[in-house]
């Protein structure tokens, strides 16, 4: 099982990078990113146009929605349409690998820290209650570092990434049930600004 | 236990005060009788200035400490004062009749000496009530702030001369108290004396407290504290003067403190090498070694009583199962193979068992491992239960649980006979760890 993880991880990096390459002929809205929206100019199909390249003038200067529905300019950081504003990647149970619905989310936010080497920020890695403390302080950790070496494979650097874990100590749901687990085994981007 | 002072004490409030009752008894727990203490000072002296006056009545109610003791260990009925039929505190008062009526075994007097200037003196008898013979007699001197202490001592003295196995009832427990939700979340790490009465504040903080451990001679604890923006270090607390050293901080997780029974070293959890292995400490110089090397997580690791192995969580075969290593390093060996989770493991004192939690039908509960056969026993009926952690005398295990939406703690005897509930009156307590015996 966890060689199948291990495994899965070592090659979706690759994959990653791949797909990457060849994201400028792709129009697929959810894989534009800081590489591709230069080449792109449907600005409606980009949620990140306006903060590339441009990192201090656009710090947080949300613009609000303009008359073409979709577009936003200012940080796109700060768009609530944008998969940057997807923060959490949720985990199955004692497992440690990233499941291959939240890729996107972590390119989307590589592609973001790759273009902003002055951002980082800080990965928290979480477990739900059940097992034992320190196990899960573990675990946590595992997730984050899944979830930073697949930032620091697509450029992020090193350094602009900090990992914690929490394990079971900060759930983020309160329940005692599985709706709640679910919602508590996770990976969190903090953004400090 | 001690009085603490220093940089991070802080006074005991009666928020984190333990409250331990018997949720289970042994069936036919022995029917025993505490008489209430007889009360003696000095004749008074016209010229004795007030300040040397003795109190007007006893400051601690001896009997009603070791009836509690005793009826706490589930092992004994301690007869209410109430129903007593005469209260003699010498054996010359004594009419067994009186005690043949309740079925009573066994019957305590005593008396209680105000000796002047602070200092008191016990003295106790324990009779056989059917056979009407002394079993033991003994004094003892305290000054008025270790009377708890004294009264704790006269019940292992009784402990032990009724069952054989040494009391605990002066040792102390650490735990960790969370309160407060969200930003507003607060975490103490407390000390109290093994009846939860007493508890002294070691540390507070904003973010989580784990894996308290005491040291072997019970003048030192370690605990693993996120207080550094969530990055998990370990530092070693001296419980006297409250003054702590951080001992081990490296990058990733430090974690999971574990004394060697000689106490120079701390077995902890390192993930600075990119996944947590196990290290040894030396608390001396600092130099640590490494003994395990696998990319699965590896962790919770603790000393057997001969200080040549440690036992440790990992999931190097796919699920947390226990491990032991030898401290000089080498190849590791699986220990547990029963069940999907099994981790957190705790030796006793003897080197014979191990508890852990061990994961059944989806349940997270407290099991005790015969070393030498192998044979896993599950004794709790929990569904959250972790941190296992044995009493020095090797009756009782303490653990963490839950209890609705809150923690608790509970204690178990070894051989799942006695449940024990202890809890705070508000916040979760959790992370329970029982002092070595301290004299």
């Amino acid at each position: 099982m966890k060689f199948w993880t291990k495994t899965v991880l070592a090659i979706l990096p690759a994959l990653i990078l791949l797909g990457c390459e060849t994201s400028g002929e792709v129009e697929d809205a959810a894989d534009s990113g800081v590489m591709s929206s230069k080449t792109m100019d449907d600005s409606s199909s980009s949620a990140t146009t306006s903060g590339v390249g441009s990192d201090d003038a656009a710090s947080g200067e949300s613009m609000g929605m303009g008359d073409k529905g979709g577009s936003f300019s200012g940080d796109p950081l700060d768009d609530p349409s944008s998969l940057l504003a997807k923060r959490v990647i949720y985990f199955d149970y004692d497992k440690t690998g990233v499941r291959s619905d939240y890729r996107d989310v972590i390119k989307a936010h590589a592609e973001y820290l790759a273009g902003h080497s002055n951002v980082s920020i800080t990965l928290e890695g979480h477990a739900d209650e059940r097992g034992t403390r320190e196990y899960n302080i573990a675990l946590g950790e595992q997730r984050a570092n899944a979830v930073q070496r697949m930032l620091t494979l697509q450029g992020v650097s090193a350094s602009q990434v900090r990992v914690v874990s929490y394990g079971e100590e900060r759930p983020a749901a309160l329940g005692h049930e599985d709706d709640a687990w679910a919602l508590n085994r996770r990976a969190e981007f903090i953004y400090s600004r | 236990m001690s009085v603490a002072s220093g940089l991070v004490f802080v006074t005991s409030t009666a928020q984190a005060v333990l409250n331990i009752e018997i949720t289970q008894g042994v069936e036919g727990a022995v029917p025993v009788s505490i008489v209430p203490f007889g009360w003696e000072v000095p004749q008074q002296n016209a010229q004795m200035p007030a300040s040397l006056a003795p109190p007007k009545a006893p400051p601690v109610d001896i009997a009603a400490i070791v009836s509690a003791d005793l009826e706490r260990t589930g092992r004994f009925e301690p007869l209410p004062p109430k129903d007593m039929l005469a209260r003699p505190h010498v054996d010359s008062e004594i009419k067994f009749s009186n005690w043949r009526i309740f079925q009573s075994e066994n019957l305590v007097v005593g008396t209680l000496q105000y000796m002047g200037a602070n200092r008191y003196k016990i003295r106790f008898r324990l009779f056989d009530v059917f056979k009407g013979k002394q079993l033991e007699g003994f004094s003892l001197s305290a000054s008025g702030d270790n009377l708890r202490q004294a009264a704790h001592q006269v019940s292992d003295i009784i402990y032990e001369k009724l069952t054989g196995e040494r009391g605990a009832f002066t040792t102390s427990v650490a735990y960790v108290t969370a309160s407060g939700q969200g930003n507003a979340r607060r975490y103490s790490l407390w000390i109290a004396d093994a009846d939860g009465f007493g508890p002294q504040s070691m540390m507070r903080s904003g973010e989580p407290i784990l894996s308290p451990a005491w040291s072997p001679d019970g003048t030192q604890i370690a605990y693993a504290s996120l207080e550094d923006k969530g990055h998990q270090v370990v530092f070693v607390q001296n419980v006297a003067s409250g003054r702590r050293e951080k001992v081990s901080f490296f990058k990733g997780i430090n974690g999971a403190p574990s004394w060697s029974p000689d106490g120079k070293s701390l077995a902890v959890s390192l993930s600075k090498d990119g996944n947590p292995e196990i290290y040894v400490i030396n608390l001396a110089n600092k130099k640590r070694r490494r003994l395990t090397k696998h990319w699965a997580i590896d962790t919770e690791p603790t000393w057997t009583p001969d200080g040549k192995t440690i036992i440790f969580t990992s999931d190097r075969g796919g699920r947390p199962q226990l491990y032991q290593v030898a401290v000089t390093g080498g190849r590791s060996k699986r220990l547990t193979f029963e069940g999907q989770y099994n981790a957190k493991a705790t030796v006793s004192r003897d080197g014979k068992k191990i508890a852990m939690i061990h994961r059944t039908e989806g349940k997270y509960r407290v099991a005790i491992m015969d070393r030498e056969s192998g044979n896993l026993r599950v004794l709790t009926d929990g569904v959250l239960d972790e941190s296992p952690s044995f009493a020095p005398n090797g009756s009782m295990i303490i653990y963490a649980t839950s209890k609705g939406r809150r923690g608790i703690l509970k204690a178990v005897s070894v051989d799942g006979s006695i449940h024990q509930q202890l809890t705070v009156p508000e916040g979760d307590v959790r992370e329970p760890a029982w002092s070595p015996f301290t004299q």
